[in-house]
Parts: structure tokens; sequence; C-alpha cells
């Protein structure tokens, strides 16, 4: 063997010298904070919360599903139509009609936007950054929910997508979809068992999704007082119920006749 | 008196950066049961070398849980199943006769393997040298009680001060984040009255360091439990709360537009 | 001949600072143009080396471990001493300096020691600065405790890990310096030999423990902070991979080699278990505060220790020392165990240990109590053992602990090869025949932060306008050739025994000749084992696998071939000192009662001893102490 040649002084090669992501240069804000992990996962948290308050009153807003018809200036009206246009004429003399609407549509596509893409580059960084065990691993902290995170905010995103097909946009072909038929749309989509399950796997997996979601996003802002570390894991449960209970409530309703459409109700 | 136990090993072996590893089974026979994790892997060591084959190769030093270099996978857990426990200070009277063990080292992009159970840990000292450190060269510092830390203070960074540099945290993450190090060294000096200069600046430097060889953290909190010092992820949230406002208040720039 | 210890004259106070005013000085300018190697990044090296690169010096730093933190610096517990006096409990910077003296048993050079005890303090504000979480009290100025049977509370303490605070510190301010571009950090690099030309330090020969790769590194000087060699005695509190090689490896290209028979051995240490065991833990001295140590009277004795009654138990310490009782120091403890043992008093299963007893304590004082002084002590001997200490009481032996002995060095810590200095562990300079509790951190600090920045500078400073050896020249490529030489001769040596099994054997001949008690007929049966061993070693060692790869045993194989030829000159040196010092007790020397007795007239010199080839016996040089300032006397705990 023959010996090999002295090295020169240079510091050996060693995994360090090799990382397995470049320091790019730093944006302006902030932009800057968005370039880095911590802080995509502080954009995730903001936009995580920002979905989750929509994700409430929207439910809340769905309760007036079991509210049937009332009167307004007169006339019968379903209660959830009624809500659903006022929703459209918010701050009217102000605004023009729609438009805060669409304000508020336009912050919860950027909050979607950005949480998906921040979940899509986290997970892919990760996924650079991981080496698998060959062997069995043996999780003692590591749940179902937090394990499943960028599964079950997939399958979220796919249900929102059919779900605004079926109910914003009318697309599903077999429901007679009709623009401001709000308490008619649901039934008529729900009443169907295979869209109902689908909605019920939806909002568990939402569930889900929020059990951890809301645990880690104190963390992930920084938010820590051991005064009240202990209810971040009840609130996050609570949370996770409530949305659960709230919207799988309204698909089995509908399937049981306890929210229903009756047209004769609205002529009468 | 001390039992004898019977154990079936499957060890990692691979035998150099570039080589495939792949798992191989040992049966190691009359293991003491006072012997520790490591003895137990020196045993088998022993025998290996007298039957001509190449011994396992692991990490290891101190031997009493403060060095930081001894940590492989058992059974699935970074540092075996005790809790607060580094691997050379596991005993195999937590075992039974008759066991499977299966051996195999830290994963992870930032850590490869270099041989069998050792892998190469070092950009946690590139985190640290990024900016883990209170500037103070020799001879400028003050008198030591000039400067009063309250107790609770002194307490709260000794306890993240008292990470061994393992890496198990980085080991047991799903993400391989290397939050749980970087955070512990950061509060350490974030917390003293005397890390207060640096404090924005140490903060952005590690983290972006952190980021350029380990994942990004989501809380799964297997970290502290893998921990042999049972570092709190609390650190982990502080990191993150000093780094947002060291971007928010993007201290370089001030005073300079 | 013996070069010049260079100890400057005048008052012992101001010996320092006159030297420091009258040695050369390298202008800041200038600094950058020497280039300066640093073996060894605990805390002696990462102190140095951080301090070398902040002044401007180019540092190459060089380690075995995979990251600089995990110097065995990191496993002390107990403290550091500073003569801050916080605690206006009468303490001073003489006081600490005539402790140490005393302490070391006059056998230490009283101005390197004056020098420690004076920047003793500096180290402290020092390590603090830096973040070092040293305990508080409530109103955040430092708490103090008193340590190893001191007088006084000049102990700092970071909980039980305070060696790895400081070592931390240590190794964050290198590692600023490593950011800054000044130190070049060379982990899992052992240095396996030292490049002497004209008799020079001029560099180092290392290999690249992942690659096998054998690198040459030349510099303008080398500083050696690499440890001691506790691990001679195989079982110890050292960590595995603690050894002497880079130190012998220079005692072989002429550095002298001192006192090394003067070794600590700690008297509470969790006792061996069985043949397989690796190393000894440590149990804080403090338990011996609170613990009653005892040995059955009956040596037959069967029944548990809580069966056996009070009259047939023999609590040796107290009776033989009833003023100092269980507290008596280090060396003595220790000593008495063995006595114990080997009348076959022992306990445990192998007999081989003493009892600790909290049951007393705990009555006393109740086991909140003791749980609140002890309980991660407790906990970390139940773990080890399996047995509960508050129910049954501790084994315990003493276990090899600290080397007071090391590399020759002056007052400016240079080893007697010009170019080369040691620092910390590695050198034998402060603490005589016996260091005290808690000032082995404070040296290695001392060393590397307030000495050698200073001294370097008297050496550099006529070097100016050289470059570094070439590590072309034909210095460095005979040496290289040398070691790849020993290397190719292990592999292919294709004996039948690990290197493991002959440094356990090894062990067992230092441990059993060259331990707590030493005599004429066991020092020369020791030589003459060790050169049996020694021999089968090179003809029967197995060394698998190859060079281009991590290789333990290879590793190994380099390091116990050092630490043959270092237990030889220990049993040597042991044989030539016929007097009891210290950590140093020869059985022919003692007192009626059995206490250890110096021979000042013979003996008060430190013995540095020149290699003469591998199958020479060494030559001794002695360097006479004299004692201006602290008066001998015999120390007496009776
Ligand atoms: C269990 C234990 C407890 C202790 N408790 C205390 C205490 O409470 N108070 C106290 O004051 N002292 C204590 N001591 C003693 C003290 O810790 C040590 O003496 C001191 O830390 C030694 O520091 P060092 O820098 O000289 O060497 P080390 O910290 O041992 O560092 C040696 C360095 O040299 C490197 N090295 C060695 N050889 C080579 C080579 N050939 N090539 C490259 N690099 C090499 C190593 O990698 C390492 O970086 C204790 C010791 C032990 C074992
Ligand atoms: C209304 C819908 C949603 C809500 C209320 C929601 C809420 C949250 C919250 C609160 C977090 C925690 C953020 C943090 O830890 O900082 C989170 C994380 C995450 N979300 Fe969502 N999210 C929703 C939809 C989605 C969608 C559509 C996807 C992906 C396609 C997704 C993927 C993720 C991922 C991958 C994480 C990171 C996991 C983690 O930090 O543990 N989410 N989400
Ligand atoms: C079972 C539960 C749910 C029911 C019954 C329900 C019902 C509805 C209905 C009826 C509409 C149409 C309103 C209109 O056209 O005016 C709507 C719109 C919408 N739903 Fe849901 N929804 C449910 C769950 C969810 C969930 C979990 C999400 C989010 C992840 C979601 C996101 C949306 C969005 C984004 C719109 C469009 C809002 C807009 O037009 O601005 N829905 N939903
Ligand atoms: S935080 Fe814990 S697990 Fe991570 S390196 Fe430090 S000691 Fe090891
Ligand atoms: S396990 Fe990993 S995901 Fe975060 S909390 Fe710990 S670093
Ligand atoms: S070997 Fe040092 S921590 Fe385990």
């Amino acid at each position: 063997m023959a010996a090999p040649a002295a090295a020169r002084d240079s510091q050996p090669a060693r995994s360090a010298d090799r990382p397995i992501r470049a320091k790019g240069r730093q944006a302006p804000f902030p932009l800057s904070l968005y370039q880095t992990a911590v802080g995509k996962k502080w954009v995730m948290a903001v936009t995580g919360i920002m979905l989750l308050g929509f994700v409430l009153f929207h439910m809340f807003g769905n309760i007036k599903l079991y509210l049937g018809v009332i009167e307004h200036n007169g006339e019968p009206i379903y209660d959830i139509d009624l809500y659903a246009e006022g929703l459209r004429e918010l701050l009217t003399p102000i605004f023009p009609r729609t438009w805060l609407l669409w304000l508020l549509r336009g912050g919860l596509i950027a909050a979607f936007v950005l949480h998906i893409h921040s979940a899509y580059s986290l997970t892919r960084m990760n996924a650079v950054a991981n080496v698998a065990y060959q062997s069995k691993r043996d999780w003692l902290a590591a749940n179902f929910a937090s394990r499943s995170m960028r599964y079950t905010g997939i399958i979220v995103l796919a249900y929102l997508i059919f779900h605004l097909a079926d109910l914003t946009w009318g697309w599903i072909p077999s429901t007679d979809w009709e623009r401001g038929e709000v308490q008619a749309n649901v039934v008529n989509s729900l009443s169907n068992p295979i869209v109902a399950i689908i909605y019920i796997v939806a909002n568990v997996m939402l569930a889900v999704h929020i059990y951890h979601g809301v645990y880690s996003m104190f963390q992930s802002l920084g938010i820590n007082n051991p005064n009240y570390n202990n209810v971040r894991r009840g609130l996050a449960t609570a949370l996770a119920i409530i949305i659960l209970i709230g919207n799988v409530s309204f698909p089995i309703a509908v399937l049981t006749g306890i929210i229903d459409y009756d047209p004769s109700l609205l002529s009468g | 008196m001390s039992r004898k136990l019977n154990l079936t090993l499957s060890i990692w072996r691979q035998d150099g950066p570039a080589a495939n590893g792949r798992f191989e089974t040992y049966q190691a026979k009359g293991i003491p049961d006072d012997a520790s994790f490591l003895e137990m892997l020196d045993i088998v060591n022993e025998g290996l070398i007298e039957d001509g084959q190449l011994p396992i190769e692991f990490p290891h030093d101190c031997r009493e849980g403060i060095c930081g270099t001894c940590g492989v996978m058992i059974n699935g857990r970074a540092h075996g199943q005790e809790k607060g426990t580094a691997t050379c200070q596991l005993h195999m009277r937590k075992f039974n006769d008759g066991d499977t063990i299966v051996i195999e080292p830290w994963r992870a992009a930032a850590f490869p393997v270099i041989r069998d159970l050792v892998v190469d840990r070092s950009p946690l000292d590139r985190i640290v040298e990024s900016g883990g450190y209170i500037t103070a060269p020799t001879g400028s510092a003050p008198d030591a009680n000039e400067i009063p830390v309250p107790k609770d203070v002194a307490d709260s960074a000794m306890d993240a001060a008292a990470c061994i540099g393992c890496g198990a945290c980085v080991a047991a993450c799903p993400n391989s984040a290397a939050q749980l190090f970087t955070s512990a060294k950061l509060w350490h000096l974030n917390a003293l009255p005397q890390g207060q200069a640096e404090r924005f600046r140490r903060t952005e430097a590690m983290v972006e360091t952190m980021e350029q060889f380990f994942g990004s953290c989501t809380n799964h909190g297997e970290c502290t439990e893998a921990c042999p010092k049972e570092i709190s992820q609390d650190f982990i949230a502080y990191m993150n709360r000093d780094y947002i406002k060291s971007k928010v208040a993007n201290r370089r720039m001030a005073g300079r537009s | 001949m013996l070069p010049d210890s260079h100890v400057p004259n005048g008052p012992m106070a101001d010996k320092w600072d006159n030297h420091k005013f009258d040695i050369k000085l390298v202008n800041p300018a200038n600094k950058r143009k020497f280039k300066i190697i640093v073996v060894g990044t605990g805390l002696a090296g990462a102190s140095a080396a951080a301090t070398f690169g902040e002044l401007g010096y180019n540092v190459h730093a060089f380690t075995f471990h995979d990251s600089p933190r995990r110097a065995h610096s990191i496993a002390a517990q107990g403290g550091i001493n500073a003569a801050k006096n916080y605690q206006n409990d009468g303490d001073s910077i003489y006081r600490l300096f005539y402790d140490t003296v005393k302490g070391g048993d006059y056998r230490s050079r009283e101005a390197n020691v004056y020098r420690l005890a004076q920047v003793s303090v500096n180290i402290i504000d020092q390590m603090t600065a830096q973040g070092v979480p040293f305990a508080r009290e409530y109103g955040g100025l430092l708490d103090n405790r008193s340590f190893g049977g001191a007088q006084v509370s000049r102990t700092f303490y970071a909980r039980g890990q305070t060696g790895q605070q400081l070592l931390l510190g240590a190794y964050q301010q290198m590692m600023r310096q490593v950011h800054e571009g000044k130190v070049t950090l060379h982990t899992q690099t052992e240095m396996v030999d030292l490049v002497v030309k004209e008799g020079r330090a001029v560099g180092i020969v290392c290999r690249d423990l992942i690659t096998g790769e054998i690198t040459s590194h030349s510099a303008h000087a080398v500083v050696l902070a690499t440890g001691g060699y506790g691990n001679v005695f195989y079982l110890s509190t050292n960590a595995m991979a603690c050894n002497v090689t880079a130190a012998w490896r220079a005692h072989r290209k002429g550095a002298y080699f001192a006192n090394p028979c003067y070794t600590q051995i700690h008297p509470t240490c969790i006792p061996a278990s069985d043949e397989f065991q690796s190393k000894l833990t440590l149990m804080s001295e403090s338990l011996r505060n609170d613990g009653r140590i005892w040995v059955p009277r009956n040596p037959d004795e069967t029944r548990r220790a809580r069966d056996i009654p009070e009259a047939e138990r023999y609590y040796y310490l107290e009776e033989k020392y009833p003023s100092f009782g269980n507290l008596v120091p280090r060396d003595v403890a220790s000593r008495n165990a063995k006595t114990v043992v080997d009348q076959g008093l022992g306990v445990g299963p192998l007999k081989n240990g003493v009892y600790l007893d909290f049951a007393d304590a705990i009555a006393r004082d109740g086991r909140d109590k003791i749980e609140e002084r002890y309980g991660n002590l407790f906990q970390m001997y139940d773990r080890i053992t399996g047995e509960d200490p508050y129910s049954v009481p501790m084994r315990i032996y003493p276990a090899t602990h600290y080397t007071m002995g090391g590399l020759w060095v002056d007052y400016n810590l240079m080893t007697t090869i010009p170019g080369c200095f040691s620092a910390g562990e590695a050198n034998f300079s402060d603490h005589g025949a016996n260091r005290l509790g808690a000032s082995a951190l404070m040296q290695g600090l001392a060393d590397g932060y307030f000495v050698l920045p200073y001294t370097i500078g008297d050496y550099l400073a006529p070097l100016l306008g050289t470059d570094p050896v070439s590590i072309d020249d034909p210095a460095f490529i005979q040496v290289e050739a040398d070691v790849q030489g020993q290397i190719q001769r292990f592999l292919s040596l294709g004996g039948t025994r690990s290197p493991e099994y002959f440094h356990r054997e090894l062990g067992k001949i230092i441990w059993e000749h060259i331990g707590m008690a030493r005599d004429r007929n066991g020092l020369e049966k020791a030589i003459s084992e060790i050169r049996a061993l020694r021999d089968e070693f090179w003809s029967d060692v197995r060394v698998l696998g190859t060079n281009e790869s991590l290789n333990s045993s290879l590793e190994k194989a380099g390091r116990v071939a050092d630490f043959f030829e270092l237990g030889e000159l220990m049993a040597r040196d042991a044989l030539d000192r016929e007097e009891s010092c210290g950590g140093h007790f020869r059985v022919e020397s003692q007192t009626p009662e059995g206490e250890a007795l110096r021979d000042d007239e013979n003996f008060a010199h430190v013995s540095a001893w020149e290699w003469n080839g591998p199958d020479t016996p060494q030559t001794k040089h002695a360097e006479e102490l004299t004692f201006e300032e602290v008066a001998l006397t015999q120390r007496s705990y009776k």
C-alpha cells in the first residue's frame, strides 16, 4: 500500500462542509421572514389562525341551516339564504355590494395559498433533511395527528375544491345548484349519502389537523409561558371537537331529515 | 446476584460513508446484567475480534452521560427506553433474557454514517460556531459579581446549558430538526444579562445556520423525550420568538438609513 | 542537563508581574505572521486557542474527538477554585497558594503555584462574562462552597456539571475564533508524532481518524494540552479515549517527563463489578460529609449489611482518625480502603468495596434532607448498580482519577524542546504530589487563558520573519514514514489478542504494583511484567481492518503501545523516589502510625526523565525545589 501524500493544512472534509441548503441573500423585510423555515412556520401559524377563524365563523354561520324559514320584510325566507345575502351586502352603504366580502375572500385565499405553500416548502425541506430509519420507530410523543399533518392538510384541500365546486360554483351536475339558494343547494347535495360521507370524512380530517395545529401554533409563534402552557393541549382538543361536532352534524342532519328543504314553505 | 442474559442483536453494519449498510444478527450470550449497554457491545466486540471479524464501531467516550459522544437507536428509540438517560448509562438489567435488540445509527442527512453506528455530527459545531457564544475576549471581563444574575434566570440558563450535544434530538425528530439543540444553546446565552448585547444577532445567525443542515420543527416533541438531559421544548418557543423579533426589529439596519 | 526553569527573581507576589514585563512581546501587527498549533481542545487547549486567536495569531487546533466539546474536562463535577474571597471568610491569593503547596505535599514549584492563585481570580471573571451559569444566591451574586476539606468556601460551581459548563464556555469562545477565521479546527485528527528539527518543535504529524490519512502540519510553536494519562490503569474515572500518546511522543522526541509516579486515587468511586468493566464512575467526594465508611469485622461475613450488628462493624476511618474521621484527605481515605480490602474485609460480590452508609444520616436528618443534598448522586448510583442507596449502603472503592505528573515545563510552560509547550493536565506544573479538589479546572484555564498567551510571545518574538518549516522537509517526511511504519506493523502483525486485552492486563499490573501503595519488590516486579507483556503485545496483538477507515482497534493499539512505555517509566520513577509524598506512597517510608513519610532531605525535587530510546532506561534529571514562603511540615489528620 502506498503511503497517501501528506495533505496540506486545509480543514479535512466533514459533513459540515456539505450543507443540504445554501444560505441565500437576505431579501427585504417582510420577505426575509418567509425565506427561513422558522419564519415560514410563523406564517403558517398566522395563516392557520386565519383559517381557523374562518372555519369557526363558517360553522356558526351554517348553524342557521337548522333554523329553517323565517319571516324577513314580510317574506318567508330560509334563514341561511338571508345570511348568505347578508354577507354579500356587508357594509353596503359604505362599500358597493360584495366588495367587503371579496376583500375577506381575498384574505382567505391569501391565507390558504401561504399556508399551503409554506406547508409544501417545509415538507420538501424536511424530506431532504430526513433519512428514514431501517428499523421500526417507537414513537413517544409524536401522535397520529402530528405525523399526518401534511396528509390531513391535503385531504382538507381536496375537500375544499370539491366543496367549492359543489356549493359555491355549482359544477356538480346532479345537484340542481342555484345561486343564492343555499338551503336548497346544501340539502340537495348532502342528501346524497356519498357526498355526505365525503363531508364527514373530510371534517374528521380537519379536526385531526386542528388537534395538532392549534397545539403546535403556540410554539411556532413563540407563545410560551409555563403558567398557561398546560392549556394548549386542552384548547386544541376543545377546538377540534367543537369543529368536529359542528361540521359533521350538518351532513348527518341532512341525511336524517333534521335539516331539509321544502319549497312550499317559501311560497306559503 | 447478577443474572446472565442471552440476547439476539440486530446491528447496523456499514463499511464506510459511501458503502451500503445492512443489519446483521449476532448472538450475545451470557451477558452479565450489571454490564452497561456499551459494555455489552464491548463483550460482543471481543468475541468478534477473537473470530477474526471486524468489531462493531460505536460512538462512546466518557461513559457517564456527560460528553455526548454516545448515542444509537435502540429498538426504535434514541438512547433506548430509559427516559433522561444516555446510551452509556443504560444498563443491561433493564433488558430480559431472550430479548432481541435492534441497534441503528442516528439518521439524518446532516449526520452521515461514518462507519457502523458512528455518525458525523459536526453540523452541530457549525451552529455554535455561527453565534453560540458571548463575545468576551480574554482579559476584558469585569468582576464576576459586577452583574448580578437573578437565581431563577441563572437556573433556567443552566437547565438549557445542560445539553450534551449528543444529537439525539435530531435523531429522534421525524423531521431531523435540530431545534432542541439550537434553542437550548440560544436560551442558555439569551437568558443571561451577559448575553443581551448579541441576543438577536446570535439568534438569527444560529437559526439560519441550523436551517442549512437540518429540517424544520413541527412540534412533534420526540426530541425532549429522547433527550438525555430532558431539555424542555419551551426553549424552542423562546427561540422562535427571538427569531421573529430579530427579523422585525432588523437591528442590523437600525440607524443606517 | 535540565534547562533553567526561568522562575523570575523578586518577591513571590511580584514575580509574575515582573516576568510579564521582562519577557519579549510580539507586536500586534506581527502576530498574524505566526502560526501556532494547539493539540487538545479541553479546558487548557480551547482557552489557549481562543486567546491566541483573539490576539491575532494563526491557530490550528487539533482534537481526536468529533467535537472539541467532548474533551474530558466535560466530566468534572465538583467545581473550580478561585481566591475571590466573596464569602468574606479569610480567603486570599496567599491562602490559596499556601493550601495548594501544602496540599501538593511540598513537591511543586512555589512560583508557579503563586501565579496560579493570582490568575484564579481572573478566570472566574472571564468565565462569568462568557455566560457560564455558575450557581447564584437569591441576590444574584455568585455562590461558593467549601470543597475537598478546604477551610474556606472558594469553590465556584455550576450544579454538578462545572467542568461541562466551563468547557462549553472555552469551546464557544474558541468557536468564535473559528468563525472569525483565526482558528482552524481539525476534529477527529489525532496527533501521532511531534516533529523536531534542529532542536526545535516545528510541527506535528496526525492521522485522520476517519480516512486514515497521515497529514503533516508545521508551525512556529506547538502547544500540547492533551490531558492526563490516568488510563494507563485501564480502569479509571477518565473517559475511554484519554491517552498519553501526544505527550509521550513529545517525550520520545526529547521532552522530559516529570514525576510520572504522582497519580491521584479518588476514594469514592463505584467498584468494578466484573472483568468486563470498562471504566469507573466517580461519586462526588461530598458524600463523605454524611456517609459513614465501614466494613464487617468478620472476613467471612455473609449477612446483608443491614443485618450486621453495630458491634461487628469496623468504622476504620473513624477509629483510626478520631478528629477527621471520614473526612480525611483523598489519599489517606483511599489507602485505608485498600488496606481493609486486602485484609479480606471487602464487601460486595467481588469483595472489592467498602460500605458508605447513610442510614445514620437519614435517621438524623430525615430522608428528605439527604435526598435534597445527594439526590442526583443516589440516582446515578442506583442507575449503575441497580441498588437503592436509601435502603442499602453504597459500595465504594478508590479509583485513579488524576495524574499530577506530565511533561516537564519551565515557568513559561515550555517543555525541554524549544517551541513545544504544554498546558493543563498534560504538564506537571502546579499540583506537586497531590492535587486539591477543584484546582485542575483552575490550572487548565490559568494555563490557557492567562499564562501561555503571554509566555509564548517570548519564544516567538525572535522568530519574526521566519516561515514555518515546509512539510516537505525531510524532518516531516521521516516522521510520516515512521508513523506509516507503525500502522503497517500493527495491521500486519496478525496476532491473536485485541489491544483491549493488553490494555486490561497492563492496567492490572499497574494497579497492583503502582497503585495506592508501592514497594521496591512490587515495583521491580512491575517493570519486568510490563516488559514481558509489552513484548507479547508487539508480537501478538490483533488489529483487524484497514488504515483507510474509522478503526478504533488501530487507534487503541497505538495508544496502548505508548501506555506500556509510560507504565514502565512510572514504575522506575516510583522506585527511584524512596519516600512517600501525596499520591505516592512507598510502603518503606511511613511513620509508625502508617502515615506517609516524606524525605525532604533527599527528595525535595522534581524528577524529570529523559528518553534514551525504547530499550534503554530514561535518565533522571532533578530540579531542586526551594521553599521561600511555605515552611515544610508533616501532614497529620489524627
Ligand atoms: C470524573 C472527573 C471529575 C473531575 N472533577 C474535577 C473537579 O471537580 N474540579 C477540578 O478542578 N478538576 C476535576 N477533574 C480534573 C479535570 O477535569 C481535568 O484535569 C482537566 O479538565 C483536564 O483538562 P485538559 O484541558 O488538560 O485536558 P482534557 O480536557 O482531557 O483535554 C484533552 C484534549 O486533548 C485532546 N487530545 C489528547 N490527545 C490527543 C492527540 N494525540 N491528538 C489530538 N488531540 C488529542 C483531546 O481530544 C482533548 O480535546 C476531574 C476529572 C475527572 C476524570
Ligand atoms: C381550514 C383549513 C386549515 C386550518 C384551520 C389549518 C390550520 C393549521 C394550523 C393552526 C396549523 C399549525 C401551524 C403551526 O404549527 O404553526 C397548521 C399546520 C399545517 N397545515 Fe394546516 N390548516 C388548514 C388547511 C391546511 C391545508 C389545506 C393544508 C395542506 C395542503 C395544510 C397543511 C398543513 C401542514 C403541513 C401543517 C404543518 C404541520 C405542523 O406544523 O405540524 N393545512 N394548519
Ligand atoms: C359540513 C360542513 C360545511 C357545510 C355544510 C358548508 C357549507 C357551505 C355552503 C353552503 C357554502 C356556500 C355559501 C354561499 O355560496 O354563499 C360554503 C362555502 C364555502 N365553504 Fe363551506 N361548508 C362546510 C365546511 C367547510 C369547511 C370545513 C371549509 C374549509 C376548509 C369550508 C370552506 C368554504 C369556503 C372557502 C366557501 C366559499 C366561501 C365564499 O364563497 O366566500 N366549508 N360552505
Ligand atoms: S438537546 Fe438533548 S438530545 Fe439534543 S443534543 Fe442536547 S442533550 Fe442531546
Ligand atoms: S421532535 Fe422535531 S419536530 Fe420539533 S419538537 Fe422536537 S424538533
Ligand atoms: S459516552 Fe459520554 S455521554 Fe455517553
